[in-house]
């Protein structure tokens, strides 16, 4: 081997356990902001998976759209809104709980492995499709444009349905609308 | 050691780049410090440092010594995970936009293709970091400071990356030395005026800067998110705040000012980096002065003018470019 492949290699693994601890933390952290801080590091450890897989731009896009904005929202959310900052012990209650959990994790797990297993894995040196920025916007603009334009539109309704819950609150307070 | 002679000499060029610039770093930290107290003085018709040196030249040398021989006060009701982890996360992605700047033709770590992406999304993790120390402090002030530089900077970013695209739909490409290059006739600053004084503005903002400080507003917060921090704890925040406006000042550059064009010199592909850091410090030295001569805005008005003056003005302005380029 070569000593850029030690380095890949040694880069894949710490990128797992990037996001193996971040999940870690996200799930067994007992105070909210905790919970936000692992997932981001966990988001940015898949961050680090794109980057083996040679795509910069998703790299940039996953580091940028939901380390950069998804989890500082959430921290936003957290801190303005009167969230308890501490989950209580007392919330993880009774057998049953615990029950349709595990079995909905391995549900989850059975399902990701039969697709796992059923694929066939082409070699990374027999794949030729390139994921560059130029590549994926086309697409976006030829072949999914549908989609893409559904997901705006989406987008939309969340920004305008967001506005329209403040705007609510304010109202009841007889306060002038629009 | 088989390893150590297949060493790669692109890691190895790399390693000294980082090196480089990590130096860098600290030394535009003590330079800018010093520039900010003696434009601050002069503004207000004082000296300014005088004391320590050449008029006062070594002051933030010595600074800086008292600084590091600090004591690290970590007071007892923090949240001592995020009270140590902000710093480093201030200081850290900092660093690396600085990997892709292109200071002349030929002093490049490393020309991404994507590199202008790189720098946007390097700098979007520092936010977190003043979230994290402002929220660990455990105290309100530097929630406040902490809550407002999260509303700042998110309101702001979106003017910076729709100036950024108005020259991007015009270069068709991310990478910033092909962006320098494309200035070879003509600043895009003649072309793409309204473009470059959002991106003043904003970036002005996105560093949490006077008239914009508002995170950090002495006559209500005490000193906003890093009250609490004493010592390396503090200096750590205070070298990404000079660290981030070098890389928004050097983005100005690269993007509007033709970056290292200008007269030729001898041995231009290197010596391209005097045109280069002649405007940007040029940049710097515009910002310190709004600094001390404009009074602090208040924090809706702040927010009033991202959302309702910028982002419509930026968005007019590109499509008024897309239209412009089309025909």
């Amino acid at each position: 081997m070569t000593f850029y492949q030690y380095i890949a290699e040694g880069l894949f693994f710490a990128f797992v356990l990037l996001v193996i601890a971040g999940s870690f933390i996200t799930i067994r952290a007992r105070i909210l902001m905790h919970t936000v801080m692992g997932l981001a590091v966990a988001l940015l450890g898949v961050a680090g998976i794109y980057f083996y897989l040679g795509s910069m731009f998703l790299t940039l896009m996953q580091i940028l759209i939901y380390v950069g904005a998804v989890c500082i929202v959430l921290i936003f959310g957290i801190m303005v809104g009167s969230t308890p900052t501490e989950i209580a012990e007392k919330t993880i209650k009774g057998r049953k709980n615990i029950f349709l959990a595990v079995s909905a994790a391995a549900a989850a797990f059975f399902l990701l492995m039969i697709s796992i297993l059923k694929t066939e894995w082409v070699p990374a040196a027999a794949q030729v499709r390139d994921f560059s920025a130029e590549r994926l916007g086309e697409s976006f603009l030829y072949q999914y444009c549908l989609a893409f334009e559904l997901i705006s539109v989406i987008l939309l309704i969340a920004i305008v349905g967001a506005i329209i819950l403040a705007r609510g609150g304010q109202e009841n307070k007889g306060e002038p609308s629009s | 050691m088989e390893i150590i002679s297949t060493l790669p000499p692109e890691l190895i060029r790399m390693v000294f780049a980082a090196i480089i610039i990590i130096s860098f770093i600290f030394l535009n930290a003590i330079m800018m410090g010093y520039l900010e107290r003696k434009i601050a003085g002069h503004v207000q018709r004082r000296p300014g440092p005088m004391e320590v040196g050449f008029h006062g030249i070594l002051q933030l040398v010595v600074d800086g010594v008292k600084l590091v021989a600090k004591e690290l006060l970590i007071p007892i009701n923090v949240d001592r995970t995020f009270f140590r982890l902000a710093p480093i996360l201030s200081f850290t992605p900092v660093i690396l936009p600085l990997l892709v700047i292109p200071f002349s033709e030929k002093l490049q770590a490393r020309d991404l293709n994507l590199g202008l992406l790189f720098i946007v999304s390097m700098t979007s993790i520092n936010v977190m970091a003043l979230l994290v120390g402002g929220w660990g402090s455990n105290n309100k002030y530097s929630m406040f400071g902490a809550m407002r530089a999260v509303a700042q900077s998110i309101a702001y970013e979106i003017p910076i990356l729709l100036s950024m695209l108005a020259i991007i739909l015009m270069t068709n490409t991310f990478s910033l030395k092909e962006i320098v290059g494309a200035q070879q006739k003509i600043w895009f600053v003649l072309l793409q005026p309204i473009a470059f004084i959002i991106y003043i503005i904003s970036g002005v903002a996105e560093t949490n800067r006077a008239p914009f400080d508002l995170p950090e507003a002495e006559s209500e917060l005490t000193a906003g998110f890093h009250t609490e921090y004493s010592g390396m704890g503090f200096s750590l925040f205070f070298l990404g705040e000079y660290t981030n406006m070098f890389t928004v000042a050097s983005v100005a550059t690269v993007l509007f000012l033709g970056g290292w064009h200008g007269p030729t010199l001898p041995y231009g592909e290197y010596l391209g980096i005097v045109w280069f850091f002649l405007k940007v410090y040029f940049l710097l030295f515009f910002m310190i002065m709004i600094r001390w001569t404009y009074p602090r805005v208040r924090f809706d008005q702040l927010l009033n003018f991202a959302w309702k003056y910028l982002v419509p003005f930026s968005l007019a302005n590109i499509l008024i470019t897309a239209v412009v380029v089309k025909l």
